[in-house]
């Protein structure tokens, strides 16, 4: 059992002064919810949990823990350490305030079943870690499939439907901001939607025109660097498919600039940093797919 | 407030970069080449400065349309500042695209400062395109209008 291996080398590390915290999983409200959560002491890590409902990816919690005192071990899923490795490339974490073990993952689930980031898994390959914990079966690699097919799916549709689709989708949103704060590259000091001087801060969308701009805004700002971690729409209490508005810039990105994964290898400039004499001109947007 | 089809002019706002396109309007109006009054100028430093949320702004207070003026790839004042603002808006562009906002509503088009007539020319062109395809009512907020 990778769990109870986990836990045996968190105690460990925590007993021989390595690392002062641990940061890992525990049972949260509902049976398929574990949530993130700070283990300091052998007698907290009575509450670690890991297994199906781990999902949650870590990568963002370590931003406060960066400034605390000692290193602290964080556990990261094969996806996870790509959000982490980009937080370092923008130079948000320092990779030595960490021990990072890389953990199995057999795909990881909620009540409806596997997560959506999950069937779209990026593969079993930790982009960095100081020790992995895992076993075969978490080695497997999970079956291929197409990410980007919704989005083509909404590209062929006409311009009205795919308005329709996304008022419907957005329309629902409560601006309860869950997907900005889960999201391991949305880490501003200052929120663009938290400055009082927006008109937007910290309060529900009251038209039609906020709920897109909330929207078109903040997927913007992760362009280039969203790594496609699928948090965001699975924190979404609404089940918004955020993931979608994300997934069209990096597919926009691929065609337009060149392949490019987000916390991928090295440090290098995202396609939004970076610019070549050559590129095309934003009028091809309107000549591209479907009126 | 009800829309006269036949008097309806639209509100389009142009973002003109301060060294080419800017004076490249000057030039226009001392040529006394004309172009529509619809057409608010509003100057930036340079093309890389209009943010996104500017554009979304516009669309917001009333806006049909938005254009961004900027010198020619290579020419920029700031030597890259156009390079990173095409990759920006034509991101930009793809989602508005994306989210079921009509073609055309937006645009960049790079004008020097010696191109009174190209901005003449574009503005015209520009305001006949919004013209057609009439108020912007699917990214605005109903309560500026
Ligand atoms: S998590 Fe969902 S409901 Fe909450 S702000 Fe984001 S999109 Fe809106
Ligand atoms: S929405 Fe934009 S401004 Fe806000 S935290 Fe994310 S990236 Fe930063
Ligand atoms: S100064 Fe004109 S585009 Fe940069």
């Amino acid at each position: 059992m990778i769990a109870n291996e986990l836990k045996k080398r968190a105690l460990e590390l925590l007993a021989d002064g390595t690392v002062k915290r641990v940061l890992g999983w525990q049972k949260g409200e509902f049976e398929h919810d574990w949530s993130p959560a700070l283990f300091e002491t052998a007698e907290e890590m009575k509450g670690f949990v890991y297994g199906k409902y781990a999902g949650a990816n870590l990568s963002k919690y370590c931003l406060k823990l960066n400034k605390e005192e000692g290193k602290t071990l964080v556990m990261l899923k094969p996806c996870d350490t790509y959000s982490f490795n980009q937080l370092l490339h923008e130079h948000r974490l320092n990779r030595e305030n960490f021990y990072i073990i890389g953990v199995g993952c057999k795909g990881m689930e909620d009540q409806n079943g596997l997560l959506m980031k999950c069937t779209c898994c990026k593969g079993k390959v930790f982009e960095l870690s100081d020790e992995v914990i895992d076993d075969e079966e978490s080695r497997q690699p999970m079956p291929e499939v197409d990410r980007f097919e919704q989005v083509a799916k909404l590209e062929q549709m006409t311009h009205q439907e795919r308005f329709e689709f996304w008022r419907n989708e957005l329309s629902r949103c409560i601006r309860c901001n869950a997907c900005r704060n889960v999201c391991p590259a949305c880490t501003c000091v200052k929120c663009v939607f938290d400055n009082p001087g927006s008109g937007i801060a910290s309060k529900a969308n009251v038209t039609d025109f906020e709920e897109n701009m909330f929207h078109i805004i903040r997927a913007y700002h992760v362009a280039g660097r969203c790594t496609d971690c699928g948090e965001c729409s699975r924190v979404c209490p609404q089940n918004i498919p955020l993931h979608l508005l994300n997934r069209k810039f990096i597919k926009d990105m691929n065609e337009l600039y060149g392949e490019y994964q987000a916390g991928e290898g090295a440090e290098e400039r995202t396609p939004m940093t970076s610019y070549t004499l050559e590129d095309v001109e934003p009028g091809i947007v309107h000549e591209r797919g479907n009126e | 407030m009800s829309v006269n089809e036949k008097t309806w002019k639209p509100k389009i706002v142009a973002f003109c970069c301060n060294w080419c396109s800017y004076a490249g309007a000057d030039l226009a109006g001392s040529g006394r080449l004309a172009y529509p009054a619809e057409i608010k100028i509003i100057r930036v430093p340079c093309s890389c400065r209009v943010n996104p949320m500017f554009i979304l702004r516009a669309f917001e207070r009333g806006a049909d349309g938005v254009i961004i003026c900027g010198c020619h790839p290579g020419d920029c004042h700031y030597t890259s500042g156009n390079y990173y603002a095409r990759r920006r808006m034509t991101m930009l562009f793809s989602m508005l695209d994306f989210l079921g906002i009509e073609r055309g509503r937006t645009r960049v088009e790079w004008v020097s400062a010696a191109e009174g007539q190209k901005f003449a020319n574009t503005m015209n062109e520009f305001a006949k395109t919004i013209t057609e395809l009439g108020e912007n009512r699917k990214l605005g907020d109903l309560r500026c209008k």
